[in-house]
């Protein structure tokens, strides 16, 4: 029982600034084509919690993939020392037994299990297999308590507690597996600002008892309420760590985007024409959580011939704006949607499809294409109707349209008899666009449409974009590369926790005024 | 680099010469197993490929045969039907009540027994794709519910016999002349057809499989053709059943690769998220393949009852289970997305040798269910090794 308690207060530890709970060294990590942490240095001090920032892709997510051995000792270069001991962890396990415990954005809760059952998934005490389950309510209610969820009775069902009150049991879980360094992934993402307090309280409390944390956030205003120490990261690259008190969060954002915008975007003169998609006070509610919304009031529009960037973080709502939009999101939605100044309903995909709408989806792979068919098969799929007559299916014109496609887009295959899922990955997002170009979109709204894909099917893709826009068509572009944001939308929204938060023009807006609209800025 | 890779694949691509002999390994397998089947019981038994034994085999594939080709449907749409038997049991019962105590003539029994199918089709389906309950769960419960609807709408008796024009559809066989013509245009059209594919390959610029491969292609299908029909002729001609499952082989063929419900299917099948963002009525289209399958339940019920010049209480059970077998042995795969008529055809042929062999060779029934089983997981296991072969 002993050992599972909390370590002790040490006071010389905590006086000592040189006791490092954590060292990770020269850590670097390469996928194939793309270096993705270089050379990254993050020290960690007993007793603090230590915030790491970034954005979207800067390598925080890798770096904890790293030191929780999902990535295992070998795939990666560097070294991580642990209480001043080298560390090689092969599986998850090795990390969970040398003290690390990751609590990640989406609970790992079995929610139709007991909150006890949950707190000793995998370790229940148990002699010749049969459970002791009054040893497990007894410990889980100590557990329990130590993350302050006095009312939550261990035989409760988890799924009834509400998603802040699970989170404090997945910190339970970890406490009880002897965690001495806490990593919390994005925690308050799905958390209410009550909730958001509560948490914080409670790191405080484990601060002042000595227990080490890595917090990752986007918000910065949490940052600043609770980090003792600030790492940035950028491009896979240690930028620095700062003492909290050397910073402000303009500074901080700064740190996070730093680097000069190159011209590497073609952007085209703005010349919008008149209005194609009007959406004034829409709503989506959260399909889960009946009670939240995952956007809230949101009004803007697009005209022909514009790209309008939509920018925020992960998780703000982009991608179930849009989804939404194009009637494929399974949350309900209010308030009004106009396309060419005539309100219309779109209830379903092929009600927007019909009324001209179109969607590159940020998976491609989930989304957008069946990977076992062929090209013009693929790039048919959205417009069947107008190659069939009678339902039956013209071969031939669909093997012209597929060909039109395969030329027009530069698409690199064999023929348009080549399985998709052969392609590189900007050859498939080229078959996806070609899809959706079938169908003669008035507005085209593209959701990451360059995540994974190399740099030169990035600069065409923009080109395809631009001559779109020159013909009429109406762009929305969802990116989470800032500098792709401002090199190619003429206008940008900024989405923040479901709120519309900021409407720039291109030429005043930088990369400063959307990180700050989309963490919120100084709002909360 | 990345760009330079990219390029460097392309000519790797571009270089490689298409291999025309290399069309479908699955295809070559799944006839050479045919084909070591068909030796083994010849070596076993002399008579096994005689006329008389494989215009039988034929007429028992039949069935199964029409059974599978509604499964390949369901399969590929990424459902199941376990239902397909007890409704071939039900629907047959349905022909000969018709038939037998309320003495309907042949054509309205047909047109009933085609609506009973059609009509459990739609409330299985919707039940199915419009409250999302899963195929299994529906169709476990059909497969109860419809043997029981058989034993109390006949009172568990055996009704016979049928009327002879009716029982013609599972009995009679065409005439040697008309075998020979039907033989005839059957070739003429697979010439017509592969050369119109030359033409239209070549108009839009695809890469056209040399002169010589057509031709093999041809003579071969000639030689199959041919055989096919003097073989049957020297016994008492083609079976009608079999002509059925032809016909009907050829228009879901045609349906499944040149109508767009066909290739909605497939695409349901192999992703069902992207059909649904493309905008495909999923649900529609779900529910119309559960028509189809169980519609063609009902022919399947009506060339059994025909045959058996009965309807029976054990008619068609377990036959959901051979026209899955069939099905899988054929190349569908149960994940959905894949899978082709022509191949549960040869699949269904495989399992109907495999009885026909060991009835041949007095095996005792308990040996049929062994075998069986064994090769269907044999069939998938290979199928699943040479595909992660492929992949590493």
């Amino acid at each position: 029982m002993n050992s599972r308690m909390l370590p002790p207060l040490l006071i010389d530890e905590v006086a000592n600034p040189m006791t490092a709970a954590l060292e990770m060294r020269n850590i670097t990590k390469r996928f194939p084509g793309v270096t993705a942490l270089d050379n990254v240095t993050f020290t960690v001090k007993k007793g603090e919690v230590h915030a790491l920032c970034g954005e979207n892709g800067a390598g925080k997510s890798t770096l904890m993939k790293v030191l929780s051995g999902l990535y295992p000792h070998g795939s990666y270069e560097g070294q991580i020392v642990i209480d001043g001991e080298e560390k090689k962890f092969h599986q998850i396990k090795d990390a969970e037994q040398a003290g690390v415990a990751i609590i990640y954005q989406e609970l790992a809760l079995a929610k139709d299990l007991s909150v006890g059952e949950n707190l000793f998934l995998g370790k229940v005490p148990a002699k010749w297999g049969i459970i002791n389950w009054e040893q497990v309510f007894h410990e889980s209610g100590h557990w329990l308590r130590e993350v302050g969820l006095v009312d939550v009775n261990p035989e409760q069902e988890t799924g009834t507690l509400g998603i802040g009150k699970q989170q404090q049991i997945e910190i339970a879980k970890a406490l009880s597996k002897n965690a001495n360094l806490l990593i919390l992934d994005e925690p308050t993402a799905a958390l209410t600002e009550q909730e958001v307090e509560i948490l914080l309280n409670i790191l405080q409390d484990f601060k002042k008892r000595g227990v080490t944390c890595i917090y990752i956030s986007h918000k910065l205003n949490e940052v600043f309420a609770i980090a003792d120490t600030v790492t940035v990261l950028r491009d896979g690259q240690t930028i620095g760590t700062y003492p909290i008190g050397e910073l402000t969060e303009d500074k901080v954002i700064s740190l996070m985007v730093g680097r000069e915008l190159k011209e590497r975007f073609p952007r085209m003169p703005s010349n919008p024409g008149e209005v194609v998609l009007r959406v004034s006070d829409y709503s989506v509610i959260n399909p889960n959580q009946p009670s939240k919304k995952v956007i809230d009031s949101f009004s803007f529009d697009v005209r022909r011939g514009e790209i309008l960037g939509i920018a925020g973080l992960m998780g703000a709502g982009r991608t179930e704006l849009v989804m939404s939009l194009f009637g494929a999101y399974a949350g309900k939605s209010q308030g009004k949607v106009e396309i060419d100044g005539k309100p219309v309903k779109l209830s379903d995909t092929r009600a927007a499809i019909r009324e001209g709408l179109a969607l590159v989806s940020e998976d491609r792979k989930k989304y957008g294409l069946v990977l076992g068919m062929d090209i013009k098969s693929n790039v048919s799929m959205a417009s069947l109707s107008s190659i069939a007559p009678g339902g039956v299916i013209n071969h031939y014109k669909e093997a012209v349209s597929g060909n039109h496609y395969l030329s027009s887009l530069r698409i690199k295959a064999n023929s348009v008899e080549t399985v998709v899922g052969t392609l590189s990955g900007g050859n498939q997002q080229k078959v996806v666009l070609g899809k959706w170009l079938m169908t003669n979109p008035k507005v085209l709204i593209l959701d990451e449409p360059t995540r994974g894909i190399d740099v030169g099917a990035k600069f065409e893709i923009y080109n395809i974009m631009n001559e779109l826009v020159s013909q009429g068509v109406a762009i929305i572009m969802i990116s989470s590369e800032l500098p792709e944001l401002l090199g190619m939308s003429h206008r940008i929204m900024v989405i923040a926790e479901g709120k519309q938060t900021g409407m720039f023009q291109a030429e005043e807006a930088t990369q400063e005024l959307i990180m700050a609209a989309a963490t919120g800025g100084n709002r909360i | 680099m990345s760009v330079n890779q990219e390029t460097v694949l392309e000519h790797a691509r571009l270089k490689q010469r298409p291999n025309w002999f290399k069309f479908d390994m699955r295809a070559y397998t799944m006839i050479g197993a045919l084909m070591s089947i068909w030796i083994l019981f010849s070596l076993l038994h002399d008579r096994f490929l005689s006329p008389t034994n494989l215009s039988n085999l034929f007429l028992q594939m039949s069935v199964t045969s029409i059974l599978a080709i509604g499964m390949v449907l369901v399969i590929v749409a990424g459902q199941i039907d376990l239902s397909i038997g007890s409704i071939v049991g039900f629907t047959g019962g349905i022909t000969a009540m018709l038939n037998v105590w309320y003495e309907w003539s042949t054509v309205p029994v047909i047109l009933a027994t085609l609506g009973a199918g059609a009509a459990i089709g739609f409330v299985q389906g919707w039940i199915i794709a419009y409250r999302a309950v899963p195929a299994f769960i529906v169709t476990l419960g059909g497969m109860l519910i419809f043997r029981g609807a058989l034993f109390g709408t006949t009172g568990s008796v055996t009704i016979a016999p049928l009327t002879p024009s009716l029982k013609s559809i599972g009995q009679s066989y065409i005439g040697d002349v008309i075998g020979w013509v039907f033989g005839i245009i059957g070739l003429i059209v697979a010439g017509l057809l592969i050369i119109r594919k030359r033409r239209a390959r070549a108009k839009f610029g695809f890469e056209v499989e040399p002169f010589a491969v057509s031709m093999l292609r041809l003579g071969v299908i000639g030689a199959l053709i041919i055989g096919f029909v003097y073989l049957m002729n020297s016994y008492k001609g083609i079976p009608v059943p079999f002509v059925m499952v032809i016909v009907l082989a050829l228009v879901f063929t045609f349906i499944s690769r040149n109508t767009t419900f066909g290739r909605h299917i497939y695409a349901i099948g192999g992703n069902p998220e992207a059909a649904r963002l493309s905008g495909i009525n999923i649900k529609r289209r779900i529910l119309l393949v559960f028509v189809l399958c169980n519609t063609l339940a009902a022919v399947a019920a009506l060339v059994l009852t025909a045959r058996l010049n009965a309807a029976t209480m054990s008619a068609g059970q377990n036959y959901e289970l051979d026209a899955i077998a069939a099905c899988v042995i054929g190349g569908t795969s149960l994940m959905g997305g894949t899978g082709t008529i022509a191949g549960a055809i040869i699949g269904s042929l495989v399992m109907a040798s495999l009885d026909n062999g060991m009835s041949l060779m007095n095996l005792e029934s308990f040996w049929q269910y062994i075998v069986k089983g064994g090769i269907l997981v044999l069939a998938v296991y290979l199928d699943i090794y040479s595909r992660q072969k492929k992949k590493a």
